[in-house]
């Protein structure tokens, strides 16, 4: 395995199998497909949303007063742009033996294209119905497209672009995060 | 306790300029910041791998604590009723220990939806050293009235 790559999952493993090792078929086979449905390991919780805040001084009186919330939102939330954290998993957990990965298909199409480095480039996110604290959210992947070869000031790869659809523990759609990642490799890595 | 709008719609007319923040980034900036978003990634903890391995200068700012930077930096303006409907961004360059982040943004246009939620649709950019790194659009839900709460919307009503 190349340095910086996961292993590839089964069912890629399968589909380049089946498309005689061409790894543009074989991710052409994710396009589309929601897959790594998850539930988070951790209900949503203010210690984390109060980390956020801290991080980026965020003096927000809907996420420090309980009287503003109870008021505007009917009880606390947590911010909208926090919401890929809940899908996040921790470092570690008993009984896991290797470092969990988020956003699990861009992984994928490293390995799958042998690209040890990558960025994100573009992040868009749509936010509905408010995230609160207690709330278990559940989460699935969409690849939803991928480039032909191209090279940056970075090096030579491709870029792609992956969905996540956030539900909360009652089905109601929470948001929807757009990200587009550039695979790469460095030119003296080539 | 009723809590009034800092800013409705009426407040942020197409053109209207966003009160510019700047803050210096520390390395404890940059591993906050990834920590509070649960991303364990090296190069944003490791100087040593971001260097040798990403070819970068230094540990950045992770995707997701930039997002928070540019909702912290749009409610600062709008006040606790403003709403977030989206946001998309694109970074250009990193952003490392030692820069000092310049946010700037304008209201591009405004508009209210056949539910009635009024928005403001703002350009922003995040600034270092006068290098645009990364630009960002969003828009957010304002009061249209002094009586309007855009969190009180649900379903068909809030169409971001």
């Amino acid at each position: 395995m190349t340095q910086g790559l996961t292993p590839l999952p089964e069912h890629l493993e399968v589909a380049l199998v089946a498309h005689g090792g061409d790894p543009v078929a074989a991710a052409s086979t994710m396009l589309g497909v929601p897959q790594y449905t998850t539930a988070g390991d951790f209900p949503v919780e203010m210690g984390y949303v109060w980390s956020s805040l801290a991080s980026t001084e965020n003096g927000n009186p809907l996420y420090w007063d309980a009287a503003v919330s109870d008021e505007l939102t009917e009880g606390p939330i947590a911010p909208p742009s926090m919401i890929s954290v809940w899908f996040r998993p921790h470092h570690w957990a008993p009984g896991r033996s290797e470092v969990a990965l988020p956003l699990q298909v861009h992984f994928d199409l490293k390995s799958l294209f042998g690209l040890p480095e990558a960025v994100m480039t573009d992040n868009t996110i749509t936010f509905y119905d408010p995230v609160r604290p207690g709330d278990l959210l559940t989460t699935h992947q969409v690849l939803t497209s991928i480039s032909e070869e191209k090279t940056t000031k970075l090096g030579t790869g491709r870029f792609w672009v992956i969905e996540v659809v956030y539900n909360n523990q009652d089905g109601a759609l929470v948001g929807i995060e757009s990200y587009t990642g550039f695979g790469y490799k460095r030119e003296e890595a080539r | 306790m009723t809590t009034a709008p800092t800013l409705v719609l009426a407040d942020a007319p197409s053109g209207t300029a966003l009160p510019q923040l700047r803050y210096d980034v520390s390395a404890t900036t940059v591993v906050l910041g990834a920590l509070a978003t649960r991303d364990w990634r090296p190069m944003h903890h490791d100087k040593d791998f971001a260097v040798n391995r990403n070819g970068t200068q230094d540990i950045f700012l992770n995707t997701p604590n930039q997002a928070a930077w540019f909702e912290r930096y749009l409610t600062d303006w709008t006040g606790p009723h403003g709403r977030l409907g989206s946001i998309t961004f694109r970074m250009r360059g990193s952003v490392f220990p030692g820069d000092t982040m310049v946010f700037t943004g304008e209201v591009t246009e405004t508009s209210i939806d056949e539910a009635g939620v009024g928005w403001a649709h703002v350009s922003m950019a995040l600034s270092v050293n006068g290098e645009i790194k990364t630009t960002a659009a969003a828009t957010v839900a304002l009061p249209t009235t002094n009586d309007d709460n855009p969190w009180q919307r649900r379903g068909d009503a809030w169409r971001p």
